[in-house]
């Protein structure tokens, strides 16, 4: 399972990066969305992957580390996520705008000379 | 009576409520009383800039004051920490902005919506970023300030804003992924965010982990130098301070304080030559040269600029060089300079910004540097460019040379002496150049160009344009005169700076208040009750 998170947060990584070098808004933008869902991700697994465990004290059991998964990688996630898709949505608004004025999607608002 | 009696004890977390319920507060007001507005957002700036004296006189003590937010102990919760480098900082961003607001009083305010609300919450992030000991709520308050940075670049907007703006956000939102990724490799190597609890955890590392601790503390400061413009990772900076309002540009000239602040703390607390364990020094010998390689390519680019926009923007590259020098050589006494010279520094090119709107409203709205027709009545102006150019370059009088000797005098002990002697001098003498080509472009040549139109009349300044401008000036001229007890202050915050063990035990130390009703009490009898707790 570890293997299959560790090449399932390069894949998004990967693709993030290349579609992030390519110079139109939208492909940076589908870009920036990628390469933040790889960060979600790798911030998760830095919590050490755990399956059927909780990040909740559960009655009868000690609460260390063993028993529950660690809920601070979560509450980080979460706090990146909302971020991530606040910023997507503001560059979003500011990408629609010079497109509407530039009519050309290029990141440098005007498309290059031949 | 001091801060912390009329505060209850609440005084560090202060500077960033207030601009929080001042913005929170601008917002409502804005549609139905927007006479208002710039009253509120005037009087909530100039009382942050009272608490930031007052906090600067606390911490002058040389004490460290830590606050607990959620009134958890520090490693488990949030804590803020005061020392004499966030308070000399925090007082520095409220002095800009209240020069950055009376002048956008002048008009700049009212060309798009929200720019109050936006301003203050900008003034949120900045405080809260300097004075958090917290990682992540230091990429937290890193993300407040960039997104109200956005909405104030694109306040007005415009082609060559939208431009800079597309750049400037996608740039900095890989940064921040950066952040993230640096940060939780950071927590799972050691299982802590507190900055005092990581310094203490990262010198106790496993030597198998030494790799990627080494990768994570390399990845901040690259997200850090992002912020400061550090020579590969400054292309974005000179086209959005030249795109944005003036008022805006002033403020942002404090932004970059923010990553070089970041990596000035980073670099003692975490990462410090003297920290131990395998981060120690990670960056040590890289900083410097990148550092001297900025002042070098900022000075070509002031050179080389062709709109006074523009070449204020290198000078603000200029400046971050220069500061990320003194503190990549390390010893007290450059880390002392070095912050001497930010304060200057900082105002002087916020007045610059400034300044340069107003010039090129005097020659009818163009700042390329060449000659042009000039309203009546710019002389004042020409005053005023003389000042600034001599403040920046490091010409005697003021106090950008004292920064600079004392600065070369310090690197005189450090290996790369001759190195950094002989590049910020040039630097020095590069920007000198590029500045009275554009001055005397600016004002003795416009004879040569068509007579001015008698038409064109210098348009009444706004009293705040006026006001902003000679209270960054003056504030530049009480640097110089104040030089003795503001380089005892910066001596003082430069040792308590390198050493780490005060803050760490301040940090670490502060205990929670307690309560009246305690919930963890009770929680801590229940589960005792229950035997989860064995």
């Amino acid at each position: 399972m570890l293997l299959l998170l560790a090449l399932g947060i390069g894949t998004l990584a990967g693709c993030g990066v290349w579609l992030l070098l390519r110079a139109r808004t939208f492909d940076a933008i589908l870009g920036l969305t990628l390469l933040s869902y790889a960060v979600n991700l790798f911030i998760f697994a830095m919590g050490r992957v755990k399956v059927g465990a909780a990040p909740i004290i559960e009655a009868g059991k000690s609460f260390t580390l063993a028993n529950t998964a660690d809920p601070l990688p979560q509450a980080l996630v979460l706090t990146a996520i909302v971020i991530s898709f606040a910023m997507t949505a503001v560059l979003l608004a500011i990408a629609l705008r010079a497109h509407a004025q530039a009519s050309s999607d290029h990141v440098d608002g005007q498309e290059p000379r031949p | 009576m001091s801060v912390a009696d009329l505060l209850h004890g609440h005084e560090v977390v202060a500077p960033i409520v207030l601009p929080l319920v001042a913005g929170s507060v601008l917002v409502l007001l804005e549609k139905a009383h927007s006479r208002w507005v710039p009253v509120v957002s005037l009087a909530a700036t100039l009382a942050l800039l009272a608490l930031a004296v007052g906090l600067l006189l606390q911490a002058s003590s040389g004490q460290v004051f830590p606050y607990l937010l959620g009134n958890w102990q520090a490693p488990w919760g949030i804590a803020l920490a005061l020392d004499r480098l966030s308070a000399l900082l925090l007082l520095l961003t409220a002095v800009v902005a209240s020069g950055a607001l009376l002048f956008s009083l002048g008009g700049d305010d009212r060309q798009g919506a929200h720019f109050h609300s936006l301003f203050q919450y900008q003034l949120m992030g900045l405080a809260g970023a300097f004075l958090t000991a917290d990682l992540f709520n230091l990429f937290v308050f890193f993300e407040v300030l960039l997104a109200a940075s956005y909405g104030l670049l694109l306040h007005g907007a415009g082609q060559a804003r939208l431009k800079a703006s597309v750049h400037y956000v996608v740039f900095n939102l890989t940064g921040s992924a950066l952040f993230l990724i640096a940060v939780s490799l950071l927590y799972a190597l050691t299982g802590t965010l507190n900055m005092a609890d990581l310094a203490v955890k990262l010198a106790q590392l496993q030597p198998q982990d030494a790799r990627l601790a080494q990768a994570a503390a390399l990845m901040l400061l690259v997200v850090f130098a992002v912020k400061a413009a550090l020579l590969p990772l400054y292309f974005w900076l000179p086209d959005t301070y030249a795109a944005a309002s003036a008022p805006v540009a002033a403020l942002l000239a404090i932004m970059t304080k923010v990553g070089v602040y970041a990596i000035a703390r980073m670099t003692t607390l975490m990462f410090g030559v003297g920290a131990g364990g395998a981060t120690a020094g990670v960056a040590a010998q890289a900083l410097p040269v990148l550092a001297l390689a900025t002042l070098v390519l900022a000075a070509i680019g002031a050179l080389a600029a062709t709109r006074l926009r523009g070449l204020v923007a290198y000078l603000v590259v200029a400046s971050a060089g220069t500061l990320l020098l003194a503190i990549g050589l390390g010893t007290v006494g450059t880390v002392a300079a070095g912050l001497f010279y930010l304060v200057n520094s900082t105002l002087v090119v916020a007045a610059w910004f400034l300044l340069a709107d107003r010039i090129s409203a005097a020659r009818g709205g163009t700042d390329l540097l060449e000659p042009r027709a000039l309203a009546q009545g710019w002389a004042p102006l020409g005053v005023a460019f003389l000042v600034a150019a001599v403040a920046v370059a490091g010409v005697p009088p003021l106090a950008g040379f004292l920064g600079k000797t004392w600065l070369l005098q310090a690197a005189g002990q450090t290996p790369l002496a001759a190195w950094v002697v002989a590049l910020v001098l040039g630097s020095s003498l590069a920007i000198m150049v590029s500045l009275a080509r554009a001055g005397s472009t600016l004002f003795w040549k416009p004879g040569e160009a068509a007579k001015a139109p008698s038409s064109m009349v210098l348009l009444p300044n706004h009293p705040g344009h006026i006001w902003s401008i000679s209270l960054l000036l003056a504030a530049v001229l009480a640097g110089a005169l104040a030089a003795g007890p503001l380089s005892a202050y910066t001596g003082a915050a430069a040792e308590q700076l390198l050493q780490r063990q005060p803050y760490i035990d301040a940090v670490l130390g502060a205990r929670p208040v307690p309560a009246a009703y305690d919930v963890r009490e009770e929680m801590h009898q229940r589960m005792n009750e229950r035997g989860d707790l064995k």
